[in-house]
């Protein structure tokens, strides 16, 4: 047991202060996804160029993760909804 | 010589020269995978590791968000996995596909990798392949490793 201060958590605030701020969406890297595949799917579903794409796919294959996206909430949640059609491990959360 | 299996016509579209044993083994994946999705998926308990691969979470920090976004997402979700998989199955006798029936494939491979290399723990680095061919699971490393090659020269014709 210890004894810290008690927190009070107040996760809406954040909320209420900056409704603009931004989501992000996440890809995490996974063992079954192809590299190749990754890339084409970032391409197809982002518009991005082949070097974007390529630089992004690299980042979740050697650093575990890359930010693809970002924007409103409803934005986000449609790419992360893309991604998961896709068979793409993505998360979304509020950009910090 | 490995003749290639999907090759982007001059005229458009996608020529397509799997061997009948190849579309015989494609066509039975429909079926397979229609069982797994629309039994398990999603029922909370008793979840497939396997399975859940295909509807990954949202909102990892945010429960609240993440029981909202499986109530709008999911059943539209599994209907995406499933159209894939009719489109494959409807298609595995065809010598020609267009681009989006060439792209249904593409993700429908995809989903029987996920859900096979799940169940599998394949690994980046490999090193879980059984070295024996009498290993039980041998057959199923086959079926793998040829979705893989299949998926490969699915992903080269459509980016060529």
């Amino acid at each position: 047991m210890t004894t810290a201060p008690v927190e009070v958590k107040e996760p809406e605030i954040d909320e209420v202060v900056t409704p603009d701020r931004p989501w992000i969406v996440i890809v995490w890297n996974d063992p079954i996804n192809l590299m190749t595949y990754v890339t084409f799917v970032f391409q197809k579903l982002f518009g991005y160029s082949l070097e974007k794409a390529t630089k992004l796919m690299l980042d979740v294959h050697e650093k575990g993760k890359a930010v693809v996206s970002s924007g409103p909430r409803e934005k986000a949640e449609l790419d992360v909804f893309r991604l998961h059609e896709h068979g793409l491990w993505a998360t979304m959360e509020h950009d910090s | 010589m490995i003749r290639k299996r999907v090759k982007r016509s001059r005229g458009g579209g996608f020529e397509l020269r799997i061997p009948a044993d190849e579309r015989e083994l494609l066509r039975s994946l429909g079926p397979h995978m229609r069982t797994v999705l629309t039994d398990r998926a999603g029922s909370g308990e008793e979840a497939d590791e396997a399975v859940e691969r295909l509807f990954p979470v949202a909102y990892p920090d945010d429960e609240d968000r993440q029981t909202e976004y499986r109530l709008l997402a999911h059943d539209e979700l599994r209907a995406s996995h499933l159209g894939a998989l009719a489109v494959l199955e409807a298609t595995a006798d065809a010598d020609r596909l267009d681009e989006d029936q060439l792209s249904a494939w593409m993700r429908a491979v995809n989903e029987v990798r996920l859900v096979l290399g799940t169940r599998l723990g394949v690994t980046e680095e490999g090193d879980e392949r059984p070295l024996s061919a009498r290993d039980p699971r041998a057959p199923a490393f086959a079926v793998y490793d040829y979705l893989t090659y299949l998926q490969g020269e699915i992903i080269d014709a459509l980016s060529g």
